[in-house]
């Protein structure tokens, strides 16, 4: 019998691989059916950064809610999304999480608390400010999470609701997804200062840089500031380093990264294969568990491929419906 | 029962009503409480005319004062109105959206369609339009066009005290964004207005004078320029019907279109500047379904292509006057018809 060393018990070790698994999965997967023409318009793939998502959305429940980025999925999927619902989305179809109104940039499900993958880079935060004062007004202990990359972090609405998010003591937590690109530009040559802690420290915020390919290091990170933030301790920043497997957008020839860049990162920084390691020397989780939800998450994702293939488009009738609640 | 009040006190009865009604109501913007952080100050302004001046004491806490960040409060204003809350967020002057649009455009306006249908945003952002108070080009604007032209808002224009109080309940209990915008230059102005709540209907406009010979279609400050050019006219024997529209979006082209079947005569008078506004918005509309009931062309009379300029002579000269309004009836209604 061994000991676990974690701050997880195995199911939740299970839970999180499982995330990890199928986010990965689902966005590999898209990259190859993608370039086979069959999506419209563009996708950003999160594969290489789960253990941010699913570290902190380990964390959550319903009542918690998070607002995305353009790079959604893994914040999607790690907040609960249903997978056939998103696949269905992406290829635009009527069973989708938007009835193919919203397509990859705009996944949402309010129920879960996933206000929405957004396509307006840093938007999201003055968004959970909001969330976090409806949970305060309502006192259900919820907390707004935000996630911005390293490229928002320089949106003007950002750093104001940085300030207004202290200034009102929200429960609120900014997180950086600090992949090193916004788009093509590197985050040395865009952003001004080496640590967005210093950013945090600006406002009055605490703030935490993880290595955001640690699923640990960002779990117990996320954790403290989430705790602190429930019971009322006010805001602060999380920032993440991590890698992005693929290019800004599916497409993208990423001239801009060093050569050999992508492969040494899957090699040496894959989030995934870093926590399958820990996890299965200490003989928490055998590699035959693992490989079992290997195949489980393959075959749903197959599952949900092929369903939004299947599923019906929207109609001619769903151009003009849902403008407003009442006309 | 009835009493006169202005639409200053109108809008801040109906701001106190729904908020005793419902919990889920909280307003937040620059110094709407004021002498905020200021000991012994709290409520020193009430908003920056007074607006709200009184609703801190009865509603403690749920009137916040906000840092100067309209980006950031108004995007709140819209995420609490995605979570459940039904917040009234003041903008102070619309022409402030040049530094939060991205949260009302492209957030706000969008959430319910882009969403599948499965998103409500119940938010309400009010904010002071026109021109008339000499406060120049960035304080003066009447921007309901750009608003209107945005499927998924409601934009709201009153032109007195009971409308402002009705429509401001109604906005406050609909259930998609509403920007409410109140012209500065009406704050002063009186009606008789129930003290008890009651909402108007969106999409309704009003009749505010009824005659024969030529429609007049305005809204806000202006309606009651086109109801001073229309006592002029009758004094010509030119009978002018006056339409308030109230509402911008929704807007009730039935009431436009029936009065036109009748009068086969239109002016459409905007204090918006003259490209892609509400003049032309409702000529182009009026041309396009009644255009057999016309007897002649639409008249537009609206701000000139320029901005809101400073000293009170050229200010005087932008807002439609009732003089232009009446020169636009007399181009389109000749002493013929009178005589």
């Amino acid at each position: 019998m061994s000991t676990n060393p974690f701050p997880l018990d195995k199911a939740d070790l299970m839970k999180a691989y499982r995330t990890m698994r199928t986010i990965r999965e689902f966005e590999e997967r898209l990259h190859v059916e993608f370039a086979k023409g069959d999506i419209p318009g563009f996708v950003h793939l999160y594969a290489g950064e789960e253990a941010c998502a699913t570290g902190i959305m380990m964390h959550l429940t319903d009542v918690d809610r998070i607002a995305s980025t353009h790079r959604g999925h893994g914040h999607c999927i790690a907040k609960g999304v249903d997978v056939h619902e998103m696949m269905a989305e992406i290829y635009g179809k009527a069973t989708g999480a938007c009835r193919g109104k919203g397509g990859s940039m705009h996944i949402a499900d309010l129920a879960k608390g996933m206000m929405g993958a957004n396509g307006i880079l840093g938007a999201g935060a003055p968004l959970v400010c909001g969330a976090g004062l409806a949970a305060k007004f309502r006192g259900d202990g919820g907390v707004g999470i935000t996630f911005i990359g390293d490229g928002a972090s320089n949106q003007g609405m950002v750093l104001e609701s940085m300030n207004l998010a202290a200034v009102w003591n929200l429960p609120v937590i900014f997180v950086v997804e600090n992949n090193g690109y916004a788009e093509s530009t590197s985050v040395d040559y865009a952003t001004a200062v080496d640590s967005y802690v210093d950013r945090a420290s600006g406002f009055g915020l605490p703030g935490v840089t993880v290595d955001g390919t640690d699923f640990f290091a960002v779990y117990e990170a996320a954790g403290e500031m989430i705790r602190r933030a429930r019971e009322g301790g006010g805001p602060a920043l999380l920032e993440c380093k991590m890698v992005r497997f693929f290019g800004h957008f599916e497409g993208d020839a990423q001239t801009y990264k060093a050569k050999g860049e992508n492969d040494y990162n899957r090699e040496h920084r894959d989030c995934l294969k870093i926590f399958a390691a820990r996890v299965r020397e200490t003989g928490v989780v055998t590699a035959e568990e693992f490989a079992a939800v290997d195949q489980e998450v393959g075959a749903l994702i197959e599952d949900a491929v092929a369903s939004a293939k299947a599923a019906p488009l929207p109609s001619a009738r769903d151009l003009t419906s849902d403008v407003y609640v009442a006309y | 029962m009835a009493r006169k009040i202005s639409m200053k006190q109108a809008i801040n009865e109906a701001l106190d009503l729904e908020m005793r009604r419902d919990p889920a109501v909280i307003v937040m913007g620059e110094d709407i409480v004021g002498g905020a952080g200021s000991p012994g100050e709290e409520d020193a302004w009430g908003g920056v005319l007074g607006v709200t001046k009184g609703l801190h004491a009865k509603y403690p806490g749920r009137l916040l004062d906000t840092p100067l960040s309209e980006s950031a409060y108004i995007g709140a204003a819209i995420g609490a109105a995605a979570c459940g809350m039904r917040p009234v967020a003041e903008l102070m002057f619309l022409d402030f959206m040049g530094v939060c649009f991205d949260q009302i455009l492209n957030q706000a306006a969008k959430f319910k369609y882009m969403f599948g249908g499965k998103a409500k945003t119940p938010v309400v952002i009010r904010a002071m339009v026109g021109a008339g108070f000499r406060a120049a080009a960035q304080h003066s604007q009447m921007l309901t066009p750009v608003f209107t032209h945005v499927p998924g808002l409601k934009v709201v224009c009153p032109s007195n005290a009971y409308d402002a109080k009705g429509l401001l309940i109604q906005a406050i209990r609909d259930d998609d964004p509403v920007i409410f915008c109140e012209h500065k230059n009406l704050y002063g102005h009186e009606a008789d207005v129930p003290e008890e709540a009651y909402a108007i209907p969106f999409g309704e406009a009003a009749v505010v004078r009824e005659g024969k010979d030529v429609t007049i279609v305005s809204y806000g400050l202006t309606v009651h320029r086109a109801l001073e050019a229309a006592e002029r006219l009758a004094k010509e024997r030119i009978e002018a019907e006056v339409i308030d529209l109230r509402t911008l979006s929704p807007i009730d082209w039935d009431t436009v279109l029936e009065s036109v079947e009748t009068t086969g005569r239109l002016v459409v008078v905007d204090e918006a500047n003259p490209r892609c506004s509400i003049a032309t918005d409702v000529a182009a509309h009026v041309v396009q379904e009644a255009f057999g009931a016309l007897k002649a062309a639409p008249q537009m009379v609206t701000a000139p292509h320029t901005p809101v300029p400073f000293s009170p002579v050229l200010e005087d000269l932008y807002i439609p006057t009732a003089d232009a309004i009446t020169a636009a009836v007399s181009k389109i209604a000749p002493r013929a018809m009178a005589a």
